[in-house]
């Protein structure tokens, strides 16, 4: 401890007799270096950097990148203690579109920074990084959960594209087959976020959406989770396991699942948008050869939906230079940065107008196809749950998780979730 | 007389002296840290917001709320990862105790090399614990794990299967590669107490020809007992303290979650400094009760014995 300061006051030292000489010689130091945090999931950082870079090269800051861990639940375990401990070492923040309630505290309010921007964004985005009237995060994309398919498997097996999780169940069983018969002993049908984190939570809330069943906990803080069509979801999604989906997919995170689907070995996959730029990239053995859609209905009384996932940008409250961090954030949120990584990496923009780009809509025309399913995406109980968040969807993933591995029968496990969430909220979220 | 005691006096004053500053360190490093977390267990801390905390005495091990009880004492995820951990404890130490025997035995003999084994049967141990854990994890990937693969092309198993995925293999698992990691750590334990015996023990031995494997029974077993109880006991205190490498093979799984992946998780994940805390102090009462047994049913006397 006392090392670490003395080390932190000698280079804080350093630093302003820097600045002292700087300025006495008619330097004035503007430049600021700050660090951002970004995320590493597919290629999400090299997107970043490029960012980043173009801002450094306008304004003359230096920022250092800092990576993170590809799982949220991971991530905000770092962001947590790094900001619970008050350090300056981080400046901007990478944040999931569920955080704000959890971390909005230690983040500053960006509307004197925003200069209004936030009026182009998704409004009900806005809505969810402003806490207790503070815009405490800009979004910098926005995700939900997309359905990806290989269209010449489904042209050869002479299927279409699933509109309901039956449909999809029967094709991926069909092209599984005929796939293995083909010598390809290695084919599943479809891989999605089964691991017990919170990847699982939106899965299986998408899963439970589509059959009419609920957010899990709803608008007003009551617990709904416990319901007949929740149960016929999970049914569901049970059946799958060690059918037309591996026993590891109960160990597999967004990269995992992608690396099964990017290499040939499964006919469907649940993922996020980042999934179609790089599986469309240079190297990619399944270039040209990837369809997507909405996820499909619940039977036919279903709908369609996906989670709402998405991220955000926030400068810490404990930065050293709030003004020159905020700026970085507003020109990565920007219209014409958010453009690039659309075109280049199929991130979803969370500026409307940008979906009746022609650019963006010819790079990744889905965006055009599924703008209904981005824009009525099923949220996560975050934020009536508030800083219990985490413990709910901790509850319910690792419900959904033992229904998946056969431990328990669906009903049996949704009556002990629901028991286990009413102890969370004991006398209120 | 009096001369004696004031040399005696003053030798004890010396040490003290030399050693005022250990204790200080151990006192700060040691001792701070483990009374503040046995405060933050009788409160409601918060890891948001630390400053906010009240006293709530034993809400955090056992409290009623509305007819029901609530806690940790009667919390059964927490009991289920102390049973995780003693299952993991007995079969891990155990497994490792006799494959770390064996390869003593070996590297005691002499042969051609043998400085060269010592060092390289080290390896394992050497290797950072997340680097190994991770890397295990790759290598028994149920896709793309070369594991899965070998089995399958010797035809041992018909169907990738996914090790640390799979509630009734994820536990044996974490034991393996525990295993793999630690018996070096035995093997080196052992063959220090091995490198004590008299030798002439063993000549009497082979001039009156008795058989090796009663000599081992007879001789050598009892002769390392000391040295073994405090290898085994320095193993099971470390293995119940388990963490990284059940984290990185199957995260918070409740099949595998130890106490700590279990105080980690109220801690950081949930943010519930208080009942963390408190779980943390049960993890430290639970271990000085498993060392308390074990030296008193083993007969372990960590003193120099008396030649």
């Amino acid at each position: 401890m006392s090392f670490h300061a003395s080390g932190r006051l000698v280079t804080t030292m350093s630093i302003s007799a820097l600045a002292l000489g700087l300025s006495l010689t008619g330097f004035v130091a503007k430049a600021a270096e700050i660090s951002i945090s970004c995320g590493a999931v597919g290629a999400e950082l090299e997107f970043c950097k490029q960012g980043v870079e173009a801002w450094s090269k306008k304004t003359g800051n230096t920022v250092k990148i800092v990576s993170t861990p590809n799982e949220t639940t991971e991530r905000l375990a770092l962001y947590q203690q790094i900001l619970a401990s008050g350090t300056s070492d981080i400046d901007v923040f990478q944040i999931d579109v569920i955080w704000p309630g959890i971390l909005g505290n230690h983040f500053i309010d960006l509307k004197p920074y925003s200069k209004g921007a936030e009026a182009d964004h998704f409004k009900p985005i806005i809505d969810n990084n402003t806490v207790g009237g503070r815009l405490v995060a800009i979004p910098w994309f926005t995700d939900a959960g997309v359905l990806f398919y290989r269209k010449d498997l489904l042209e050869k097996y002479g299927a279409s594209a699933p509109a309901t999780w039956q449909e999809l169940t029967a094709t991926a069983a069909k092209v599984q087959e005929g796939e293995r018969k083909a010598g390809n002993d290695k084919f599943w049908g479809y891989v999605f976020q089964g691991k017990a984190y919170e990847g699982l939570s939106c899965d299986a809330l998408e899963w439970i959406d589509s059959y009419g069943g609920g957010a899990i906990v709803d608008d007003k803080g009551g617990i709904t989770v416990n319901n007949p069509k929740a149960a016929a979801a999970l049914t569901m999604a049970a059946s799958w396991i060690g059918k037309i989906s591996p026993d590891g997919v109960l160990n597999y995170a967004e990269e995992d699942a992608r690396g099964v689907f990017q290499s040939g070995n499964a006919a469907f996959m649940r993922n996020w948008p980042y999934a179609w730029a790089l599986g469309n990239g240079a190297d990619s053995p399944i270039k040209g050869k990837i369809g997507v859609v909405a996820l499909p209905k619940g039977g036919d009384a279903g709908k369609n939906t996906g989670t709402l996932g998405g991220w955000e940008l926030a400068v810490s409250k404990y930065s050293k230079h709030p003004e020159v961090a905020a700026d970085l954030v507003m020109y990565l949120t920007s219209r014409d940065e958010q453009k690039r990584r659309a075109i280049e990496g199929s991130y979803n923009p969370t500026i409307a107008a940008l979906y009746q780009d022609k650019d963006v809509l010819s790079a990744v025309p889905f965006f055009g196809s599924l703008y209904a399913t981005f824009t009525n995406a099923v949220a996560r109980p975050s934020k009536v749950t508030g800083s219990n968040y985490n413990k709910v969807s901790s509850a319910f993933w690792n419900a959904v998780h033992d229904v998946l591995s056969a431990k328990t029968k669906p009903e049996a496990a949704l009556v002990s979730l629901d028991s286990e969430l009413k102890k969370i909220k004991r006398s209120g979220w | 007389m009096s001369g004696n005691s004031a040399l005696k006096r003053s030798r004890v004053r010396s040490a003290w002296l030399f050693l005022a500053p250990m204790l200080v360190v151990l006192a700060m490093v040691a001792g701070w840290p483990l009374l503040r977390t046995i405060y933050f267990g009788f409160t409601d801390a918060n890891l948001a917001d630390l400053g906010a905390m009240k006293f709530i005495g034993w809400d955090n091990y056992l409290a009623r709320y509305d007819g029901e009880w609530s806690g940790l004492l009667v919390d059964l995820l927490w009991w289920r990862s102390v049973s995780n951990t003693l299952w993991f404890t007995l079969f891990s130490v155990t497994i490792e105790t006799i494959l770390g025997f064996v390869v003593a035995l070996v590297l005691n003999a002499e042969f051609p090399g043998r400085g060269f084994v010592r060092a390289a049967v080290l390896v394992p141990w050497a290797i950072p614990t997340i680097v190994s854990a991770k890397m295990w994890g790759w290598m028994l990937h149920d896709q793309f794990g070369v594991i899965n693969d070998m089995l399958m092309r010797v035809g041992l198993i018909h169907a990738p299967i996914a090790w640390a995925a799979n509630s009734e293999t994820a536990m044996w698992t974490v034991v393996m590669v525990d295993v793999w990691k630690t018996t070096p750590f035995m093997a080196l334990l052992i063959l220090a107490g091995l490198q004590m015996l008299p030798g002439d023990i063993y000549e009497a031995a082979r001039i009156d020809g008795i058989n090796p494997v009663k000599v081992f029974f007879r001789v050598t077993l009892p002769l390392v007992r000391p040295a073994l109880m405090v290898a085994i006991i320095f193993r099971a205190l470390d293995a119940m303290r388990i963490f990284d490498l059940i984290y990185v093979l199957t995260s918070n799984s409740r099949d595998t979650a130890s106490m700590s992946v279990y105080a980690r998780q109220q801690l950081v994940d949930f943010q519930e400094v208080g009942i963390g805390s408190a779980a943390s102090t049960l993890l430290f009462l639970v271990i000085g009760i498993v060392t308390v047994l074990a030296i008193t049913l083993g007969k372990v006397r960590l003193t120099a014995e008396p030649a």
